[in-house]
C-alpha cells in the first residue's frame, strides 16, 4: 500500500477577530477533521490565532510567475486609479 | 557538483542572480538553477531531519524529569521540535520532492542530520546543556537564515525563531538552578557543559575554507553569514553566560581579546567532527534505528487514516 502521509493542506490563521486571514504554512492530513486538529497543534500553540482556514493545496488556483508581467500589465498604465494623480486647488483641506 | 552551472541558460542565470542581489525572494514556481534547487533540498531536509532526530535525546528524559513543571516544559519543547521539523519538511516539499522521499533518504543514510544529536544524554543536566548550548547554537544559525533567499525556507525560519528562544532560556535555567544546588549538582552541570561545548561549536560546520557548499551558498544567499562568523557570535554570547553562573568552558585557551572584541578559543578536533559525520559517533546507529522503527510502527495509523478518509469520501458520493 502506498504510504503517502496524506494530502497537503494550506493553513490560514486569523490573528484576531476583524483581521484578514494570513497564510501560515502547510501540513499533511488525511481528512478535514484531522487537518483541523493538526493545524491547531502545529500553528497555534501560543495563541497565534482565533480562527483557522484550511484549503487543500490542490484546490488552490495560483498565477504563474512566468506570465506575471503580461498578466498584471493592464494595471500599469492607469495612474488615474491613484489619488496622487489628481491636482487639488491651492488651499484645499481634508481631501 | 552534479548540476553544473555551465548547463544553465546564461540569461536566466544572470536574471536569477540579479533577483538575489536585489534581495527579492525566490518562490517555489520561479525559475531557479538546478544546483540552487539541489543545494536547498540538501540543506532544508537536513535541517528538518535534525529537528526530528533532536527529539530523541530529550525524549530520553520525559519519564524521569525531576518535577511536574520540568516534565511539562520538556514535553512542550519536544512538541515544538516536532513542529519545527514539519514546517521544514513542508518548505522542502515545495522543491518538488515528496515527504516520503525525504524520509526514505534519511533512512538510507543519503540525507544527514545535525551530528550533535549523535551524542548521548545520560544526566538531567544534559537537558540543560542541550537547551542552552544546542538550541543556542541553532538560534544563532536560524536568526541568520531568516534572511535566506528562498521564500518558504525564510518564512519557516521566522516562525521557528519566534518559538526557539523559550528553548534556550529553559536550558539555561536548568543549568543555573543546578549551579545553585549541591556539590554533586554543580559537578553534574559542569560535566554536561564539558561534554556538549565542543559538539555545539561543531554544529556550525567546518571552517569556511573547508566547507564544500559555502561559497556558492553565500553567493545565492542561501547562507547569509559564514560558518566561522556564526560560531564566533555563539562563543561570544555563551562564555559570559557560563561565567555568570560559575561554569567554565572546557578550553584552557579560551580568553577575551580586547582588541578584536571577541573570545579566542582552541581549534576544534576536526577528526572527531568528520568521524561523527561519517556515522561513527556514540549514538548514530541508535538514532537512525529508532527513527526507522517509529516510522514503521506508525504505518498502520497512516493506513487506517487513509482508509477512513476514502470511506468518508465514498459515503459522500453515494449520498
Amino acid at each position: 500500500m502506498e504510504d503517502n502521509q496524506g494530502t497537503l493542506w494550506e493553513v490560514f490563521i486569523q490573528p484576531k477577530a476583524g483581521r484578514p486571514y494570513k497564510h501560515a504554512g502547510s501540513l499533511h492530513a488525511y481528512d478535514k477533521s484531522m487537518a483541523m486538529e493538526a493545524a491547531r497543534d502545529l500553528y497555534t500553540r501560543r495563541g497565534e490565532g482565533s480562527a483557522l482556514w484550511l484549503v487543500k493545496a490542490e484546490d488552490i488556483v495560483a498565477s504563474q510567475p512566468e506570465d506575471m508581467e503580461a498578466f498584471f500589465d493592464p494595471a500599469n498604465d492607469k495612474a488615474y486609479r491613484h489619488p496622487t494623480f489628481y491636482t487639488m486647488p491651492e488651499g484645499s483641506k481634508h481631501i | 557538483m552534479a548540476h553544473e552551472l555551465e548547463n544553465e541558460d546564461p540569461i536566466k542565470l544572470a536574471e536569477f542572480q540579479a533577483k538575489i542581489d536585489a534581495e527579492i525572494k525566490i518562490e517555489p514556481k520561479d525559475w531557479m538553477p538546478e544546483a540552487y534547487r539541489q543545494n536547498l533540498i540538501r540543506q532544508i531536509s537536513q535541517h528538518a531531519h535534525s529537528e526530528v532526530i533532536g527529539m530523541q535525546p530529550e525524549g530520553n528524559w520525559v519519564s524521569r524529569a525531576p518535577s511536574l513543571r520540568s516534565k511539562k516544559i520538556l514535553m512542550a519543547k519536544i512538541q515544538d521540535e516536532a513542529g519545527h521539523g514539519l514546517y521544514l519538511y513542508c518548505a522542502a516539499e515545495t522543491l518538488g520532492v515528496s515527504r516520503d522521499q525525504y524520509i526514505q533518504w534519511l533512512h538510507e543514510g543519503k540525507a544527514k542530520y545535525a551530528s550533535v544529536f549523535n551524542y548521548p544524554s545520560p544526566t538531567w543536566a544534559d537537558m540543560g546543556a542541550i537547551g542552552w548550548l544546542v538550541d543556542g547554537a541553532a538560534i544563532v544559525n536560524q536568526v541568520s537564515l531568516q534572511r535566506t533567499s528562498y521564500g518558504p525556507y525564510a518564512r519557516a525560519m521566522v516562525r521557528i525563531c519566534m518559538e526557539e528562544s523559550f528553548h534556550q532560556r529553559q536550558g539555561y535555567e536548568i543549568m543555573a538552578r543546578l549551579m545553585e544546588g549541591s556539590e554533586a549538582q554543580r559537578k553534574m552541570a559542569q560535566d554536561a557543559l564539558d561534554r556538549w561545548w565542543w559538539p555545539s561549536l561543531m554544529m556550525f560546520g567546518p571552517h569556511d575554507s573547508d566547507s564544500a557548499h559555502s561559497s556558492q551558498s553565500m553567493k545565492w544567499k542561501i547562507k547569509r553569514e559564514s560558518n566561522d562568523d556564526l560560531r564566533q557570535q555563539f562563543i561570544d554570547k555563551t562564555i559570559p553566560q557560563a561565567e555568570l553562573i560559575g561554569l567554565k568552558v572546557p578550553d584552557e585557551n579560551a580568553k577575551w581579546n580586547a582588541e578584536t572584541n571577541h573570545y579566542e578559543t582552541s581549534d576544534i578536533d576536526w577528526d572527531e567532527f568528520w568521524n561523527v559525520i561519517k556515522g561513527n559517533g556514540p549514538c548514530n546507529r541508535h538514532r537512525l534505528a529508532h527513527h526507522i522503527k517509529a516510522h514503521k510502527d506508525g504505518e498502520w495509523v497512516r493506513a487506517a487514516a487513509q482508509a477512513f478518509a476514502m470511506k468518508q469520501n465514498n459515503k459522500l458520493k453515494i449520498a
